[in-house]
This record gives C-alpha cells, structure tokens and sequence, in this order.
C-alpha cells in the first residue's frame, strides 16, 4: 500500500483566511483625481485591489490596511481612514 | 474621472497567482516581489521554494496561497529540487513552455543553501533563481545573515555601547553568480516593481541557469513603516547602496543610473530602526561615513552617475 509523502493541497486555498480583521487603518478610495494608472495595484503586496476603468477599490476581506497604495498614489486619490467598530 | 475615450481600454484586474489571505505582515516587501514575479511568470510555472518566512506565510497548514504548481522541500535545497524537476520533464520530452524557478531567502541563498545553488549553476540547468534578500533570517527573529549590510542591527548582531552592529559587509553573490560564467545574473527591487517584472520575463527568455537578487523591504525586521516598504526600496538604490543592474555572460549590461537623483546615505537610512543606533551618539557620525564610502564604491565600480 503506498502512502502520501508530504502534504497536497489545492492552489489558492489560502483564501479561507480573511486577513481583513488583522485592520487598523482602512483605504478610501476617492475616485475623483484617478487617471487609471494602476500603480496601486501594481504595490498592493496582497493582490486585493481590483476594478477597471478609473473606479479601484481593495477587496477589505483581505487588505490589511498596510497603506502603500495611499502612500504611492501618484493622485493622492486614496486615504487611510481609522477602522472603527 | 478622466476622459477614458482617448485611452487604451485595460482589461479589469485579475486575481494574482499569489492569491491573498497568506499570513505576510502588513507591507511586506517579500511578498509584493514575490506576487509580481509570479504575474510576470504566468500560470505554466512550476516553483521550488526553499524554508524561510515567504514558505511559511504562504503555505500555512492546509492551506497554499500559490496558484500554481508549487513545492518546498528542505532549507536549503530548492535549486537541487528544480535541478530534479527540470531533468524529469526533459526526460519524458515536457519541458517545453514551462518555466522552472527556484526560490529562496537570502539566508537560504547566501549561507545555508549556497552549495546546491552553485551546483546547479555548473551543471547548466534551465532555472531561473530568485534570490529574496531582506538582508536577515526574519522568519526565526532577525537573525544576521550573509547579505546583512554593515552596521545594521539584528538580533545576532546587537547594537550597543561596545558594537555598532553587524560588522561585515554584503556578500556579493551576484558576482559569485556571475562568475560560474552563467548567462544571466540580474539585481533588482520591489521599490521599482515594473523594472522587477521586465527583469523576470528576460531571464525567463533565456536558456540556461539564472539568477535573480531581488532587494525587499522588511517592515518588522528593519522596523520601518509598512507603507514605506516601496519608498525604503528606492532609496537603496538612490543612495548608491543597492545598484540594480543586469549582467550577461559575465560582463554587466544595464545600470539603473541616479544622475541628479542620487542622496546621501542618510535619507535611506534614517527611516530605519535597525540603523537607529547610528543617529543616537554624534560618534555615529563616523559609522554614517563608513557606510557613505561603501555607496561611493557601488557609485564607482558600476558608473551610476
């Protein structure tokens, strides 16, 4: 009988764990000076921030609020907000 | 809003192959590389990952951030596990359209796993490898390792009234890289992420080993802002302290030159509180120097000016 060397798993899966609740600071975005360059989603270091055509938003299940694309915006179209409950 | 008549229509972003909900810090440099170097790579990529915190925030037990066929073995033996998987699928004739990268941390590079990479480099396999320097073992505590710079702070290297910190330089393994007479040996950084993808997609075109130093910043183990990650990238290499430049055959081909940009030391390292101990006493000063002429070296040696 053979048995499992290692452990296999399925590709993504990591999608389980909401890292949202890790939060302090939240990014709002402004839409308002954005000129569709991207660079936010370019430094986003978790991939959550997703859209098309000039409106972005993070995924906030995931972002972990580290604020790089508010400090790389070009258009300083995103702030960071405190979370509050 | 802009006028989007004029432009060109982008498709809507896509889902990384590094897909969220790893357990990276917040600002985590190593993680953005390693998100841009897999979108860069594309889906037909099979990855070796050595132990180290990139293994360890991915593939927390039993789940697996990657999206694409990924394996990790020992600490350091993932160029020796590539060098496996390239000669299987070159055996059974599937190696065409894939890319192989092997991958590791700068502990994992420059110290333990330094031999199976210096023996896949000689037997020529088809690998790319990435080399993630944040300059310490940061996964156990930040500990020093061999690609710590000189006078950084780290747990090992503690700084105080008898030590200024680490006391070696960086070991320059892009020009050990290089002198196995491979054909492509590039430095690069997550503070300059479009010139990082270009730099992934050049090596991947090119046949043979490969090797690729990435610098990321490390917002615990340097103890900077998480949203500076981006900024603490650039200023190592506005300050002449991390040249990034790409080598062929043994003979560097491209410098990121600094011209007017360039800054003193200072501004890369005072963000920084591992390199805090440096600005407490004026006899810093003199250590401040020490370091300037290290970034006049790099100025010097790779004509960035």
């Amino acid at each position: 009988m053979s048995k499992p060397v290692g452990i296999v798993t399925k590709p993504g899966s990591s999608k389980a764990n909401k890292t949202g609740s890790w939060r302090t600071t939240r990014p709002v975005f402004l839409h308002k000076d954005c000129n569709d360059c991207r660079i936010c989603v370019m430094v986003c270091p978790d991939g959550v921030i997703f859209g098309s055509d000039s409106s972005y938003d993070a995924d906030l299940d995931y972002c972990k609020g580290c604020g790089i694309c508010a400090r790389e915006c070009p258009k300083e179209d995103i702030e960071m907000v405190l979370e509050v409950k | 809003m802009v006028d989007t008549a004029k432009k060109k229509e982008k498709p809507p972003v896509v889902e990384s192959l590094l897909a969220p909900g790893h357990r990276a810090c917040a600002g985590c440099g190593e993680a953005l590389a390693a998100r841009l170097i897999m979108d860069a790579a594309g889906s037909n990529t099979i990855v070796a990952t050595t132990t180290g915190c990139l293994e360890v925030f991915s593939t927390p037990y039993p789940e697996s951030a990657w999206k694409v066929a990924w394996i990790h073995s020992l600490f350091e033996n993932s160029s020796a596990v590539a060098a496996g998987i390239e000669v299987g699928l070159r055996a059974l004739g599937r190696e065409a359209g894939i890319n192989i990268i092997a991958q590791g941390g700068d502990g994992a590079t420059a110290d333990i796993g330094i031999g199976c990479l210096s023996g896949m480099f000689e037997r020529g396999h088809n690998i790319l490898y990435i080399c993630y320097d944040n300059e310490a073992y940061m996964n156990t505590g930040v500990q020093r390792s061999g690609l710590t710079p000189f006078d950084s702070h780290t747990s090992t290297s503690p700084s105080g009234s008898v030590s200024w910190g680490n006391p070696t330089e960086k070991k320059p393994l892009p020009q050990i890289a290089a002198a196995h007479g491979i054909p492509y040996v590039a430095v690069a950084t997550a503070g300059y992420p479009v010139d990082l993808q270009n730099k992934v997609k050049r090596a991947l075109s090119i046949k043979g080993p490969k090797y690729l130093q990435v610098h990321v910043p490390c917002p615990l183990g340097w103890a900077h802002k998480p949203e500076d990650t981006i900024e603490i990238g650039r200023l190592a290499v506005l300050t002449g302290l991390y040249p990034i430049y790409e080598m062929e055959n043994g003979e560097v081909t491209k410098v990121r030159k600094l011209g007017k940009k360039r800054l003193p030391v200072e501004a890369y390292l005072k963000p920084q509180g591992r390199f805090r101990h440096l600005f407490a006493k004026p006899e810093g000063k003199e250590e401040i120097k020490r370091i300037q002429k290290i970034a006049d070296g790099n100025i010097e040696r790779f004509g960035l000016v």
